[in-house]
């Protein structure tokens, strides 16, 4: 594994080595793919070590892939304004068992995210304060950025009327 | 006083209906269908008088799976969706889906469509931040300033329309180039309206900067400091007003704008007067990029616009009649579009609510798998809570205007 000239991977595969599976720096973009169970412990260290310090979690999305297993991947890119430095971590997530450590003791951005990721994906977050859907409505039947979920699919109506 | 009395009182700001005079929060739904909401959004807000107990905000209403329609089309199809995102600054979201676009496909366009991205970038800026005040008097019972605000968002609206055809929605931006280059009129109209523009503001900001109503509704409310925005990844005049000179046109310059001569203005308290100077400030830099760009421009004469990369952009029209490998790469173009390089990329940008972000996903076929949009509104609005507990409920107002939710880009 490579550290590609990114400060913050080279810290990464030195303090935490055996938590990190793969690296890679496409498109000048610093990518550490990680242990799932290690994840709120390499966030902590990013965000508390001198030489990463990534005050923000910046973005929290999940990509599905339907074929592949395992199915998800929830990816974490942060952002460091003091070092000007952005880094992405990816923990893969089993179609089985949905659920990933939520990040929001340590990051409070990742509440809303999280959320939506929950909405739209079905991933659940372990820790979360208040996991409940924020784009979509309770009634909501299903997780619309699933591949599996046809863009046609109804909804079945809802209110008074039933 | 006994004993049980003291005790009374002691609990007798939370919910108290065993006295004789019942203390209740009370519940007020504000919204979703609300004139200061902008479009959709809603407030539970649990107060106790007119002080702000706690808030729930649910957003969503606006939601048109974005996501999903992007990843049903193709990589072109996206960009008039990107138009509905943002529809203050439509152009800022065309620029950064297009640029981390290039990022996959590691393209470099000419100087020209550079210079021609900030300038309808920068327009965009001026448009968004009229928009923002202008309605945040309105909302603050203030109609003069909003149309001195509207007007001259109008006139930016002129200028847009002679350089993209739209006024709104413009779809200016195209992967690899922009629409077409700088149309003859455009030097010389936005030599008139430039001036006009910038008297419109003064006129604005004599009716609001130091009128007491104002200032006094503004000045320490909706305080974040600068530790807050961090923690929720607050971007933009938000957390500039926090006093974090963070502008990704600077920290991470794209496009030209590290030969681009503006200054990043920086408030103190973050509070929404800060918010309110950052961007009268960022107007009248966003101004002085304009007019650079044009300087530029017309100093590169006219050429090409486009990368002549024959994956993103289609053969002239010429050779497509007269060629048979042109006619067959046109009809690809047009029935599969690109095919975009297998990989991952997440490009970025300052738009005018902060950091929009794409995070884009191939499999090197012609659809994207993911196009994931990181919506500064979205996260800019999750502290809102945070903000305002403790403070009046009048203070929701202009908190909420400063925040410029705006629910294409907030609920996609």
């Amino acid at each position: 594994m490579d550290d590609f000239g990114s400060t913050a991977l080279a810290r990464l595969l030195e303090h935490c080595t055996d938590a990190v599976q793969a690296t890679h720096s496409q498109h000048g973009d610093a990518t550490a793919r990680v242990v799932a169970t290690r994840l709120v412990e390499l966030l902590r260290f990013l965000r508390d070590d001198a030489d990463c310090a990534f005050e923000m979690l910046t973005d929290l999305t999940v990509v599905d892939r339907l074929d592949e297993e395992p199915r998800f991947e929830v990816v974490y890119h942060l952002y460091s304004v003091a070092k000007n430095q952005r880094v992405r971590l990816k923990v893969a997530v089993q179609e089985g068992d949905p659920v990933v450590a939520s990040a929001t003791a340590l990051y409070a951005s990742a509440n809303w995210m999280e959320r939506e990721a929950f909405d739209l994906y079905g991933i659940r977050f372990d820790g979360h304060p208040d996991l409940r859907r924020i784009l979509l409505y309770e009634e909501f039947e299903g997780h619309p950025l699933r591949k599996d979920y046809s863009k046609l699919k109804r909804q079945p109506l809802i209110g008074p009327e039933g | 006083m006994d004993e049980s009395k003291d005790a009374r009182a002691a609990d007798a700001l939370p919910n108290d209906t065993r006295g004789d005079l019942h203390t209740e929060h009370q519940l007020l739904n504000m919204g979703p269908s609300h004139p200061a909401t902008h479009g959709t959004v809603k407030f539970m807000i649990e107060l106790d008088g007119e002080t702000i107990v706690d808030l729930d905000v649910q957003v969503g209403y606006l939601h048109r799976g974005f996501e999903k329609e992007c990843e049903s089309g193709s990589w072109y199809q996206v960009i008039p969706y990107t138009d509905r995102l943002n529809y203050n600054s439509a152009i800022l979201a065309n620029q950064g889906y297009c640029l981390a676009v290039e990022k996959l496909l590691d393209l470099e366009t000419p100087e020209r469509c550079q210079w021609l991205r900030v300038l309808a970038g920068e327009l965009s800026r001026v448009g968004d931040h009229l928009t923002r005040c202008g309605a945040a008097c309105l909302e603050l019972a203030a109609m003069t300033p909003f149309l001195y605000g509207i007007e001259a968002r109008e006139l930016v609206w002129d200028l847009q329309e002679i350089l993209c055809g739209a006024r709104v929605t413009s779809n200016y931006v195209r992967i690899g180039g922009v629409k077409h280059g700088l149309p003859d009129e455009f030097p010389a109209a936005c030599r008139e309206l430039l001036p006009k523009i910038r008297a419109l503001l003064v006129d604005f900001e004599k009716v609001v900067t130091r009128n007491r109503i104002f200032v006094d509704r503004l000045k320490d409310t909706g305080v974040l400091s600068k530790q807050d925005c961090l923690r929720y990844a607050v971007t933009g005049p938000m957390l500039r007003a926090a006093g974090v000179p963070l502008d990704l046109r600077k920290q991470e310059p794209y496009l030209v704008y590290d030969e681009i001569d503006f200054d990043v203005p920086v408030g103190s308290v973050g509070d929404n007067y800060d918010r309110y100077l950052v961007c009268v400030e960022e107007v009248r830099q966003s101004l002085r990029i304009v007019e650079q760009c044009l300087e530029r421009l017309e100093g590169l004469g006219p050429g090409p616009v486009d990368v002549q990369d024959p994956r993103v952009r289609w053969p002239a029209k010429g050779r497509v009649f007269g060629g048979m490998e042109e006619m067959i790469q046109q009809f690809k173009s047009v029935t599969e579009g690109p095919r975009v390089p297998a990989g991952e990329a997440y490009g970025a940008i300052e738009s005018a609510n902060g950091e929009l972000g794409f995070y884009l996903v191939s499999d090197g076929s012609s659809r994207p798998v993911k196009v994931r949009c990181r919506p500064p509104s979205f996260i800019n609005l999750a502290p809102l809570p945070e903000m305002l507990r403790g403070a009046m409920l009048a203070d929701l107002i202009p908190t909420f205007d400063f925040i410029n939710m705006v629910g294409g880009e907030c609920d996609r």
